[in-house]
C-alpha cells in the first residue's frame, strides 16, 4: 500500500504547474477564450513539444512516458487549477484511452500524432434524447460496401470546433436503447456531410452541435467490434469521469483558496470578514470537501482496473461525491464573496461556472447514485 | 501509488486473522451478540490476551513495549480487530496517558506506570472536563496547592468515562491561578483510591453508566506524580488531544456497521418488498457508504501518503469530524430500519448497577440496542473536542485564519 507519487509524477506536476503559471494567468485566458479561435493553439503545441505532456499517459513503446490514469489525473488537476480549455480530456484521455484499449493499426497511426500535438479529437457521444445513457442512440452507421454511412445528430460536443478527428458512437444494429448494436468510430472531422453549428459554452470552452448527413466513412474507422463497443465506451467514459473528478479537485481547490484569500482582505464592521466564525466554519467545510474530492479521485484512479462492476461502482461513488462537493464549494465561494462574486470581474465566478458544468459532466450525482445503488445495494 | 498489500502484509493479515479466530473469548462474543453491557473483566479479558501476545500497544515505540509494525501493518491490525467485532481496548491508558508518560515522563514514572498500563493491571480514567470547562478546557478550576512534597487537590471533574472502574486517573489541575489560562495548568497522576475522591455515576440517554462526576476534596498527591514541569501541563494536554483524534475516524467499525444496516434492511419489510428496496432508504444508505469511502481514502492518504509517519497533524480533525458524523448517521439509519421495535427498552441481562433483568428482550435481536445506541452515539460529535472545536482547529492550524 502506497499513496505517494513517484519522482516522475512529481516532475510532471511541477513542470506543468510552472508552465501554466507563466502562460495561463486569468487575464491571458480571458483574452484568448474571447478571441475568434477561442484558444491559443501555441499552448497546445508547447504542451506537446516543449513539455512532452501529451505523451505522459502513453506507454514507452507508443512514444510516451509510460504513465496511465494517474498521470492523466495529475495533469487534469493542474489544468483545472487554471481553468484550461485545452482539449486534453477528449484527445488524450478519451481518444487516447480508446486507442490504447483497441491497439492495432489505428493506434499506431494516430497515437504519435496525438503525442506530437497534431491531432485533436472531440468525443461525439451525447444526443438530445439520451441524457446520460451511453446506449441511447439514434445516430446510425449503416454498412455500405467496405465502409459505413453515418447519419444523426450529436449534441454539445466539447472541442469540436478545434478537432481534427471525431470519436463517434453510433448504432450499427439493435433498438434505440439496446446494449447490443453500439459501435465506435474514429473519423476525420472534415468529411463531406459533417455539418457543425459551433458555439461558446458557459464555462469558457467551445462546442458544437454536429449533424451527420449521410457521411461516408471508411471501414477501418471502426474501433473495436461492430455492434459490441458498449463495454469499451463505458470503460473509456469511466476513465474520463475520473479525469473530470481530478479536474474538479483542482477547480475546487482554487475556489477554496480564492475564498480564503478574499475573506482575509475584505473588511466589514472594521475587521477582515475571515475573523467571523460563521465564515471560518464554512471555509472549513469547503476544505473538507476539497480533501474528500482528492481522496475520491485517487480512489477512482486506483479502482479503474478492477472487474467491471467494482470499477463502475467506484467511479460512480467518486463522481456522486464530487458533483455534490463541487456544488457546495462553488456556491459557498460565491456567497462568501458577496456581490463581487456574481460578476465576471473576478476569477472566482469563472471557477464556479466550470465547477457547475462538471457537476453534470458524464452524469449528475443522482445518475451516479442510481448506478451505484444498482451495483451495490441489491435487495 | 497502489492500494495492494504486499505478500508480507497479506501474510501478516492472515496471522492476525488466525490469532483472533483462535483466541477471542467465546463468552465475550455471546454477550456482544445479545447486546449486553460489558463489565470491567470483559474489557480486560481481551486486553490481557493481546498483552500476552505482545500486541496490546502497536502504536508505542518498541522500547516501551510497542510492536514496531509499519503504518500499513497497524492499519491491517485495526481493520482485522474491527472486522471481527472485538471489544475495543479502552484508550485512557494505552492511547492517552501512556504516550504522555513515555513522551514527557521521568525514567521513574515510565518504569512505574508503563508496564502496568500494558498489562492491564491499572485501569485509567481521564480528569479533564469540569462543569464550567468543556470546550473551553483551559478555563478549568480544579486547583492543586503545593504543601511540602505533595499537592493538595480540590475541585470537581465531570464526564469521566469508566471512572467507576479506575485505579488511576490523569488530571489537569490549576497550579497558578494568576497566570494566563493555558499557562497555569499541571498534569497530575492521581491514585483513584486516595482519600477525598468521590465518584458519582451519570446515566446517559441510552441508560448506560459510562461517565461519572469525580469530586476531589483535599486529595494529597505526591509531587513525583506530576508529569512534565509545573504549569506546563497544557503541553501534555495538547499532545494528548492530537493522539486522541487519530484512529477516531473509525472506518473499519463503520464498514461493519454499514453491512449490519444492510442486513437489517434486507430482513425488515416495507410493504411487499424488503426495506432496502425503498428508494429513499436505499439512497440514504448509498450516500452513507460513499461518504465512508471518502473518509477511508482520506485516512489512507494520511497513513501512506507523502506526509505519512510525521505524526497526527491538525488535518486529523477532518477525520474526527467526518468519522463521527458517519457513526451517528449509521445509528440513525439502524433505528429507522427497525421500525416499531426501536421502542421497547432493554436494560441488559442479569444484575447490573442499573437493575437489568433476565427476560429475553422484546422484538428482533438487532433492534434491542438500536435506540439506546442512537442516543448514546450523539456523544461522538461532542467528545474529544466537539466538532465545532475541530473546525476551529482546522481554521486556525490548516487554513491560517
Amino acid at each position: 500500500m502506497d499513496f505517494t507519487y513517484t519522482e516522475t509524477q512529481d516532475m510532471i506536476r511541477d513542470t506543468l504547474s510552472r508552465f501554466l503559471a507563466d502562460t495561463y494567468d486569468f487575464e491571458t485566458r480571458q483574452k484568448f477564450i474571447n478571441s475568434d479561435a477561442g484558444r491559443d493553439p501555441a499552448i497546445w503545441t508547447a504542451l506537446a513539444q516543449e513539455l512532452g505532456m501529451l505523451g505522459a499517459s502513453f506507454s514507452e513503446e507508443q512514444g510516451g512516458l509510460g504513465g496511465g490514469a494517474l498521470e492523466n489525473a495529475i495533469i487534469m488537476e493542474e489544468l483545472g487549477k487554471v481553468l484550461a480549455v485545452e482539449p486534453y480530456l477528449p484527445t488524450v484521455v478519451i481518444a487516447g484511452g480508446a486507442l490504447k484499449a483497441v491497439g492495432g493499426a489505428q493506434a499506431k497511426a494516430l497515437i504519435p500524432d496525438i503525442i506530437a500535438g497534431g491531432a485533436i479529437v472531440a468525443f461525439a457521444y451525447a444526443e438530445p434524447q439520451g441524457r446520460y445513457d451511453l446506449a441511447n442512440l439514434r445516430t446510425t452507421a449503416k454498412k455500405d460496401g467496405a465502409g459505413y454511412v453515418l447519419s444523426g445528430h450529436k449534441g454539445v460536443v466539447y472541442a469540436a470546433p478545434w478537432a481534427t478527428h471525431l470519436l463517434v458512437t453510433a448504432r450499427t444494429g439493435g433498438g434505440q436503447r439496446d446494449r447490443d448494436g453500439v459501435s465506435l468510430f474514429l473519423i476525420d472531422a472534415n468529411l463531406p456531410g459533417i455539418v457543425r453549428r459551433d458555439y461558446p459554452t458557459v464555462d469558457g470552452s467551445r462546442a458544437s452541435e454536429i449533424y451527420f448527413e449521410n457521411v461516408a466513412i471508411p471501414g477501418d474507422a471502426l474501433l473495436g467490434g461492430e455492434g459490441a463497443a458498449l463495454p469499451l465506451i463505458e470503460r473509456i467514459v469511466d476513465e474520463a469521469t475520473v479525469a473530470v473528478c481530478a479536474e474538479a479537485t483542482g477547480v475546487m481547490q482554487k475556489l477554496h483558496e480564492g475564498t480564503l484569500e478574499y475573506t482575509q482582505q475584505r473588511k466589514q464592521f472594521g475587521v477582515p470578514i475571515a475573523k467571523f466564525q460563521v465564515l471560518q466554519h464554512r471555509m472549513v467545510d469547503m476544505f473538507m470537501e476539497v480533501e474528500q474530492a482528492r481522496s475520491m479521485t485517487i480512489m477512482g484512479v486506483l479502482k479503474l482496473d478492477l472487474p467491471e462492476n467494482e470499477r463502475m461502482a467506484a467511479v460512480s461513488a467518486a463522481k456522486a461525491k464530487i458533483s455534490r462537493g463541487a456544488k457546495f464549494v462553488g456556491q459557498n465561494a460565491i456567497q462568501t464573496h458577496g456581490g463581487i462574486g456574481i460578476t465576471q470581474e473576478l476569477a472566482i465566478g469563472h471557477y464556479f461556472k466550470r465547477a457547475t458544468m462538471i457537476e453534470g459532466q458524464f452524469g449528475s450525482a443522482d445518475h451516479h447514485l442510481d448506478r451505484y445503488e444498482r451495483l451495490t445495494l441489491a435487495d | 501509488m497502489d492500494m495492494e498489500f504486499s505478500p508480507e502484509d497479506l501474510a501478516f493479515q492472515k496471522e492476525v486473522r488466525d490469532f483472533i479466530a483462535e483466541n477471542y473469548p467465546d463468552h465475550l462474543r455471546g454477550k456482544q451478540d445479545e447486546g449486553e453491557e460489558l463489565s470491567k473483566e470483559d474489557y480486560l479479558a481481551w486486553h490481557k490476551i493481546l498483552y500476552k501476545k505482545g500486541w496490546v500497544a502497536p502504536a508505542w515505540p518498541v522500547e516501551y513495549g510497542g510492536t514496531g509494525w509499519t503504518p500499513t501493518q497497524r492499519f491491517i491490525f485495526s481493520e482485522e480487530i474491527a472486522r471481527a467485532d472485538c471489544v475495543r481496548l479502552l484508550p485512557f491508558g494505552l492511547a492517552m496517558v501512556g504516550p504522555v508518560i513515555y513522551t514527557f515522563g521521568t525514567p521513574e514514572q515510565k518504569a512505574r506506570f508503563l508496564p502496568r498500563i500494558l498489562s492491564g493491571e491499572d485501569w485509567w480514567c481521564q480528569g479533564y472536563s469540569e462543569p464550567g470547562a468543556g470546550s473551553d478546557l483551559a478555563s478549568l478550576r480544579t486547583a492543586a496547592v503545593r504543601d511540602g512534597d505533595h499537592y493538595v487537590v480540590n475541585g470537581q471533574k465531570t464526564w469521566t468515562t469508566m471512572a467507576q472502574h479506575a485505579d488511576w486517573g490523569f488530571f489537569l489541575v490549576r497550579t497558578d491561578k494568576d497566570a494566563k489560562p493555558q499557562e497555569g495548568i499541571s498534569f497530575l497522576l492521581i491514585d483513584m483510591k486516595s482519600p477525598g475522591i468521590t465518584v458519582r455515576p451519570i446515566i446517559t440517554l441510552g441508560g448506560e453508566h459510562e461517565v461519572n462526576e469525580v469530586f476531589l476534596e483535599d486529595v494529597r498527591v505526591p509531587v513525583e506524580q506530576r508529569v512534565y514541569e509545573e504549569n506546563k501541563g497544557w503541553t501534555c494536554a495538547k499532545f494528548l488531544l492530537a493522539h486522541e483524534r487519530t484512529g477516531i475516524a473509525g472506518v473499519a467499525s463503520s464498514k461493519r456497521g454499514v453491512e449490519r444496516v444492510k442486513a437489517i434492511a434486507r430482513t425488515e419489510l416495507d410493504g411487499d418488498r424488503p426495506l432496502i428496496a425503498n428508494p429513499f432508504f436505499k439512497r440514504k444508505l448509498a450516500e452513507l457508504e460513499i461518504d465512508l469511502t471518502a473518509l477511508e481514502f482520506t485516512e489512507l492518504r494520511s497513513l501512506a501518503g507523502p506526509n505519512a509517519g510525521k505524526g497526527p497533524g491538525p488535518e486529523s480533525s477532518l477525520l474526527k469530524i467526518k468519522g463521527s458524523e458517519i457513526q451517528q448517521r449509521l445509528t440513525e439509519l439502524t433505528l429507522e430500519a427497525v421500525g416499531h421495535y426501536g421502542a421497547p427498552y432493554f436494560r441488559g441481562f442479569g444484575a447490573n448497577d442499573l437493575g437489568g433483568d433476565n427476560e429475553h428482550p422484546i422484538g428482533p435481536d438487532y433492534a434491542h440496542r438500536a435506540a439506546p445506541t442512537y442516543f448514546n452515539m450523539r456523544k461522538t460529535t461532542i467528545y474529544g473536542g466537539s466538532n465545532e472545536i475541530q473546525r476551529g482547529i482546522i481554521a486556525k492550524m490548516v487554513l491560517g485564519l
